[in-house]
């Protein structure tokens, strides 16, 4: 198991907190909340060592789009980076519904 | 251990006698001995090679064990229904439950639930239970004889083992091997097998120094005899439930996260 | 019975279907649950998980796979807690376990200050976690005493869906149900088909041979030999009526689990002499008069 952090500058609110997926063979889950910071935190715990560069891609293209300061926590099985990219717009998606 | 271990029958006939109820499966000793002064019923599974049941000749818990022990506490529920209730001490030395095309067609989960239900009854209408582990007490098993006891007692001895499933499938299923799950156990006590281990968890009520626990002298039978007086005595100034789990010295350690569970939900349900 | 299944059958619009076993755990539980009425407790934000796991390097769920849900069923207080089968099999851990024992008692407690609580168990579960072996054994003898409180007071509904289905220990607690409700897919039985096989060799049971162990372990021959008591389509709606169907007959006289005598006379009549098929097992122990 390998932990990870990332931290990308934000500054947009969060409506409300949601999560979204199980942490199945090849799934992952995603809690999303408002950040305590003016920036957004990323906390990884994935059962694939050394993914990291992968993890990095998925997350700035996400960030590229998405401006909310938020806590954001993945558990992941072994998810793909478009399954890791679907979830992270699901939670999106609900937090702002 | 041998594969076929004696120790149930030792211990069931050392404490309770060598009559045994007539008309059972020869699977399932059942013994009304005293206890105190007063009368208690015994109840130990044994192996039995002459089962009519191909698949339960070394001791496995199956159909016509989980159904002969609900048989035979229910018979003492129902005896002591306007007095006062008894104990129920079982003997406990459960390799496994049966594992076969029968016992899964006919339900042998019903047949132990049957026999988780007896207990439980019995508990709630006020018996008190104690479970003595002697040897194996395993998986589905020892959930259908012993799991459902007020107060547990157990040797203290290396091959006395509590755990939900054999070392070697254990390792199959978890995708480990044998020695690594060894190793694991080392640092997270509830995988461990052997019995010290377990008593880290705050489930067992007391571990018994027994020396030769397969030929024990007659002073030996009496020790033991005087703590499951002792443990019968505890549990009738108990609630009739299994809630002494979470209130011993050692849930306060090692079930740190059930507690928190308890707590947190007990808190949050009020509010809901 | 077999009416009871047409009738489900027949409210199932296959256009506007929802199946039951594409559902998460959680999502389950809210189709069971009148509208508007679930209240997730210790949910994934509570962060409440288990101990055990980090340190053998498997990822934690946030609710360590499962979801206690307050609520009603048609206006009647109600908890369903559904085990979330695709996290670690739906094994039972110490947090998992704990989450399942306390919401029976908390229904208990409420049920004796005179709120009657039903409680509804979506079963999705191979059994103990090893990873957790012990506490995962301790926890499910805590969840059978639980539901033999409860039971007495209000019905106790189990539902088995698949894919997992219920296995082990938990199969145990299927059985103390008041009622069983499961669909085709759903397997129920105390060991898994590659278990057996291990132990009693490929003759005694081949775990590759998907008619043997349907036949065995599947809900359509479950509730033919008795051992459940509604087959239900997978859809979430009929499962849903299903549950309040079950519900509503209240607390029998006697549970399943408590037919002794019935049972033992059941089986004195088998003849172990030759192996045995799921026809002649349904035969015996699916009569009528068990109910």
């Amino acid at each position: 198991m390998q932990t990870m952090k990332f931290e990308y500058p934000a500054t947009g609110r969060v409506p409300r907190r949601a999560h979204v997926g199980v942490v199945g063979s090849g799934d992952l889950e995603v809690l999303l909340e408002p950040s305590t910071e003016s920036k957004a935190i990323v906390k990884i715990r994935t059962s694939v060592d050394g993914f990291d560069e992968y993890w990095k891609a998925v997350l700035d293209r996400f960030f590229s789009k998405y401006q909310g300061a938020a806590l954001i926590e993945i558990n992941d099985f072994g998810a793909t980076p478009g399954t890791v990219a679907l979830r992270l717009e699901q939670a999106v998606e609900e937090s702002e519904a | 251990m041998s594969e076929t271990s004696n120790r149930g029958r030792i211990w069931m006939e050392a404490l309770a006698g060598k009559k045994h109820l007539a008309g059972l499966p020869q699977s399932v000793l059942v013994s009304d001995a005293e206890l105190n002064g007063e009368p208690a019923r015994f109840l130990a599974v044994v192996p039995n090679p002459n089962s009519r049941f191909p698949r339960v000749r070394e001791g496995e818990v199956g159909l016509e064990e989980g159904w002969t022990l609900a048989h035979a506490i229910r018979e003492t529920i129902e005896a002591d229904k306007n007095g006062t209730k008894r104990p129920i001490i079982a003997i406990v030395d459960v390799k496994s439950q049966a594992y076969g095309r029968r016992e899964e067609l006919a339900g042998i989960h019903l047949a132990c639930a049957a026999s988780v239900d007896a207990y439980a009854t019995a508990r709630m209408a006020g018996h008190p239970i104690v479970s003595l582990i002697v040897g194996h007490a395993l998986s589905g098993a020892f959930l259908a004889h012993g799991y459902q006891a007020n107060r547990i007692l157990a040797f203290n001895s290396p091959e006395v083992l509590v755990h939900a499933m054999g070392k070697a499938a254990a390792a199959r299923i978890t995708k480990r091997s044998v020695a690594e799950l060894e190793v694991l156990a080392e640092q997270v006590p509830p995988m461990a097998y052997d019995i010290r281990s377990y008593a880290k968890l705050g489930i067992l009520h007391k571990l018994l120094d027994v020396v030769n626990p397969d030929a024990p002298s007659s002073e030996q039978v009496e020790l033991v005899r005087k703590e499951i007086v002792d443990a019968v005595i505890d549990a009738r100034k108990g609630p009739r439930d299994l809630s002494n789990r979470l209130t011993s010295e050692n849930a306060l350690i090692f079930r740190k996260a059930s507690l928190e569970v308890r707590q947190k939900l007990t808190e949050q349900w009020a509010k809901a | 019975m077999k009416n009871s299944t047409e009738l489900l059958e027949a409210t199932v619009d296959y256009r506007t279907r929802e199946s039951f076993l594409e559902l998460h755990a959680r999502e389950r539980a809210k189709a069971l649950l009148d509208a508007d009425s679930f209240r997730e407790l210790l949910g994934p934000f509570d962060r409440v998980t288990s101990p055990w796991l980090a340190i053998q390097d498997i990822v934690p769920e946030a609710d360590d796979g499962c979801i206690v849900a307050k609520g009603t069923i048609d206006g009647h207080a109600a908890v369903v807690v559904a085990i979330e089968g695709k996290f670690q099999g739906g094994s039972i851990g110490e947090v998992c376990g704990m989450k399942l024992a306390t919401a029976l008692e908390l229904a208990r407690k409420d049920t004796e200050n005179g709120t009657p609580t039903y409680a509804v168990l979506l079963l999705e579960t191979g059994g103990v976690r090893l990873q957790e072996a012990n506490l995962g054994l301790a926890l499910i003898s805590e969840i059978h005493a639980q539901i033999m409180e409860l039971r007495q007071h209000v019905p106790v509904v189990g539902v088995v869906a698949g894919m997992v289905g219920c296995f082990g220990g938990m199969s145990l607690a299927a059985a103390l149900c008041t009622s069983l409700i499961v669909t085709r897919q759903a397997r129920l039985g105390m060991n898994g088909p590659e278990v057996i096989e291990q132990e009693a060799g490929i003759e005694e049971f081949n775990a590759s041979d998907r008619a043997l162990v349907w036949s065995v372990d599947g809900g359509e021959y479950r509730v033919k030999a008795g051992f459940a008591d509604l087959l239900v389509p997978d859809d979430a709606r009929a499962v849903a009526k299903a549950v309040r169907h079950e519900l509503a007959k209240g607390v029998p006289a006697v549970h399943r689990s408590s037919k002794v005598e019935h049972y033992r006379n059941l089986l004195a009549q088998m003849d172990t002499s030759r192996q045995w098929d799921a026809a002649m097992v349904a035969e015996k122990f699916g009569k009528e008069s068990t109910k």
